[in-house]
């Protein structure tokens, strides 16, 4: 059966897949290489702390990660979402989606570091206080967001209710900067995040160690982003040829 | 654009809290000749007390440390279940095209709603709040209308984002497990400032003790009841 | 009085529908679909199931917004302010009812959201056209089938809209219920509202119809039907096997 005169073939700039190279991404790899080497410096290149000793260098993990998923992956999350509500480009939904995937990726990382720190020097792998909660609870809106997209056959809806999702999800993020100043906190205060931002209170080599590993995550938070972006641009354009059969 | 050219006399045009209202009553008619949800929320309240009773180490734990944390469980999973079945009961029929086809603003639905799901969990606190008492031995004192304001205070926020998320996952296949997924984390920001308060008042401590926490209590109430009047109209609108 | 109006309404057209599209996805449910009717006019649209006749329907009724193109109702463009909404009815085989409540309080409940003044005697009148008084009472849950449509029905007309958007509203109707339905709809034409009929019951369609159109894939293929030119059942059966033989080929 031929399609009839009514079912024309939808074919726009916003579903063609944007110029995927083929084979390799060396992108990706560079990131993961940066992030890898990152590491390297922090154990061999990068002096202990002086109480904290072995422990403290998780902090060159911990905190890249924290602000790569809170700050550059939610935050933008929460405002791409506030931008679809608007220009209802489908678009800003792909981005949105691919944000939130990879602000998971960066938030289990913060959850899963964390206890390697904390069980030498809190005695626990885990505590109930309001910043480790607050970020569980993140993950959780971020897992909730995707079964909810898997849970919404019609693209518009499923948009439309990500996209209140995301911005909710962003108010969330500077409650949770916030709480160790709110409430009495086993977790340490900022250390580089502070209103004293110009005046850091880390040593020359540790801020040099601290940057680099900074610089690579969010060079790998570039890279997954825009592979995620690519795949769901994929999906979506096969969706349509689908839907058109 | 030419205004109207077709005039109907006996219409009043739509006013946001008396349709609020409107849909509110509605709302709690329903619920009292159901009662489905607050029997299911009753009973989960009166379990829980008796099941956090029943593990309890009498010695080595101080009532006025564990009731507040109780209390606080009760009163945010019970409003779980009311906050489900107040679209349910719109997407049964699909009333709710009825009246998002009516001439009432989608911030009065919104209004409407939220306002019944906060009578419905204060009626649950209502009997939560002397069933905690009594099962912990709990003094009787003034202390208790301080706890009652401040789980007022909180119904509040929790009820908005609720009212909200109730919307937004009604729309989905997996609503019974979204619902709580999505809803809880945002009650943290309300519970934990409620519960401390409760926390200090139990413990007797000075009203001036609780002012900071109220402060941040009613700061998110404000943020969640606009954040979610303002996206309310996009989790309907196709 | 339930169907009142306090003014004749405009002899302008009262739906102009121009260019609608609505895509699902990939899909295009509705295509390049414009229209206009005139006050009093009833069109019957027919079509195989997944035509896009539903859909338009709710575009013509300011509930889903098209993708391309406008949709005005007397002038005002669609989805409009309250003002708009409350010249609208919508009659489905979903009832849009709350089981809990009765008949009464559903009806009632109806038109205090569309601002009716006389709210519980519009009501009542609205029952009464439906034939359904005697269980005003009854909540909606213990109600049959048909008359939960007919408690349905007097729901959407309480307000006397100047637009009525059907579909399927007969289903589940005995013959008493469908005659009552029929006649509250010809003397809500005969003061000048508009209908749009979706219905696979073509004998009661056509009773209503002043014209009608066939819809297939998302366009009208067929607007120039009318009862009055000869368009029958008959007429219908034979115009539908030859546009879906011209589909197949």
């Amino acid at each position: 059966m031929t399609s009839s005169s009514a079912s024309t073939t939808v074919s726009d700039s916003r579903t063609e897949s944007p110029s995927a190279p083929s084979g390799m991404d060396w992108f990706l790899i560079a990131a993961i290489a940066g992030v890898i080497g990152a590491c390297v410096n922090v154990l061999l290149f990068t002096p202990s702390e002086l109480r904290q000793g072995l422990a403290q260098k998780i902090f060159y993990v911990h905190v890249p990660a924290a602000i790569t998923g809170l700050y550059f992956s939610v935050i933008p999350m929460a405002i791409v979402s506030g931008l679809y509500l608007w220009l209802k480009d489908e678009r800003l939904d792909r981005i949105a989606e691919s944000l939130a995937e990879v602000a998971l990726v960066f938030v289990a990382v913060v959850l899963c570091t964390g206890p390697f720190w904390g069980k030498p020097i809190w005695g626990t792998y885990w505590q109930w206080e309001a910043r480790l909660t607050s970020t569980l609870f993140l993950s959780f809106v971020l897992i909730g967001y995707m079964v909810m997209r898997g849970a919404i056959e019609q693209p518009e809806t499923r948009a439309r209710l990500s996209a209140i999702i995301g911005i909710m999800a962003g108010c969330l993020v500077p409650f949770i900067h916030l709480t160790v100043y709110m409430f009495t906190t086993l977790h340490p205060m900022p250390v580089v995040l502070t209103p004293n931002f110009t005046k850091q209170n880390l040593s020359p080599e540790m801020l040099r160690s601290f940057l680099y590993s900074l610089s690579a995550f969010l060079l790998l938070f570039v890279a997954m982003a825009r592979n995620r972006y690519r795949w769901a641009t994929e999906r979506d354009r096969l969706q349509v040829l689908e839907d058109q059969r | 654009m030419s205004p109207p050219r077709v005039v109907e006399l006996s219409y009043t045009p739509p006013g946001f809290v008396r349709d609020a209202l409107r849909v509110a009553r509605k709302d709690l008619l329903i619920e009292f000749r159901t009662r489905s949800a607050f029997i299911a929320a009753a009973v989960f309240a009166v379990l829980s007390t008796a099941i956090f009773r029943f593990t309890w180490e009498q010695g080595r734990v101080s009532p006025l440390d564990l009731a507040p944390g109780v209390l606080w469980v009760i009163f945010t999973f019970s409003g779980i279940l009311g906050l489900h079945r107040s679209f349910g009961v719109e997407l049964a029929d699909r009333a709710l095209d009825a009246m998002m086809a009516s001439p009432m603003s989608r911030e009065s639905i919104f209004a409407g709603k939220a306002l019944a799901n906060l009578a419905f969990v204060c009626c649950v606190q209502a009997l939560a709040l002397p069933a905690v008492g009594l099962f912990f031995n709990l003094p009787a004192g003034q202390f208790w209308w301080g706890i009652a304001g401040v789980s007022l205070l909180a119904a509040i926020g929790l009820v908005a984002v609720g009212t909200l998320f109730a919307a937004i996952t009604s729309n989905t296949r997996l609503a019974e497990l979204l619902l709580p997924m999505l809803a809880l984390p945002f009650f943290i920001p309300v519970v934990i400032p409620a519960a401390q308060v409760t926390s200090l008042l139990m413990n007797g401590r000075p009203f001036a003790e609780t002012v900071d926490w109220i402060k941040l209590l009613a700061a998110f109430d404000i943020v969640f009841v606009a954040a979610s009047t303002v996206a309310f109209p996009f989790t309907l609108e196709e | 009085m339930l169907l009142d109006v306090d003014a004749p309404p405009d002899r302008g057209m009262a739906v102009v529908a121009s260019g609608l599209m609505r895509r699902f996805g990939g899909r295009k449910a509705v295509d390049s679909v414009s229209l206009e009717l005139a006050p009093g006019e009833c069109l019957a649209l027919f079509g195989p199931n997944g035509a896009g006749k539903t859909t338009l329907l709710r575009m013509l009724g300011g509930q889903l917004k098209p993708t391309e193109g406008t949709v005005h109702l007397h002038g005002h463009q669609l989805p409009g302010e309250a003002a708009t909404r409350h010249l609208i009815g919508l009659i489905s085989h979903h009832t849009m009812l709350y089981a809990a409540l009765t008949a009464y309080e559903n009806v009632v409940f109806a038109a205090e959201c569309h601002g009716r003044r006389n709210a519980q005697q519009s009501a009542m009148d609205a029952l009464a056209l439906l034939k359904v008084s005697d269980r005003a009472d009854t909540p909606v849950r213990l109600l049959s089938r048909g008359l939960q449509q007919r408690v349905s029905i007097a729901r959407a007309l309480v307000h006397s809209p100047r637009l009525v958007l059907l579909d399927e509203p007969y289903t589940g109707l005995d013959e008493t219920g469908a005659r009552a339905l029929t006649r509250a709809l010809e003397q809500l034409l005969s003061v000048g509202a508009t209908l749009v009929l979706v219905t696979h019951h073509l004998g009661e369609g056509l009773a209503l119809a002043t014209r009608a159109s066939i819809m297939m894939n998302g366009s009208l293929v067929r607007t120039d039907l009318t009862p009055a030119g000869g368009f029958n059942s008959a007429t219908y059966a034979q115009l539908y096997r030859s546009l879906t033989s011209q589909e197949g080929e």
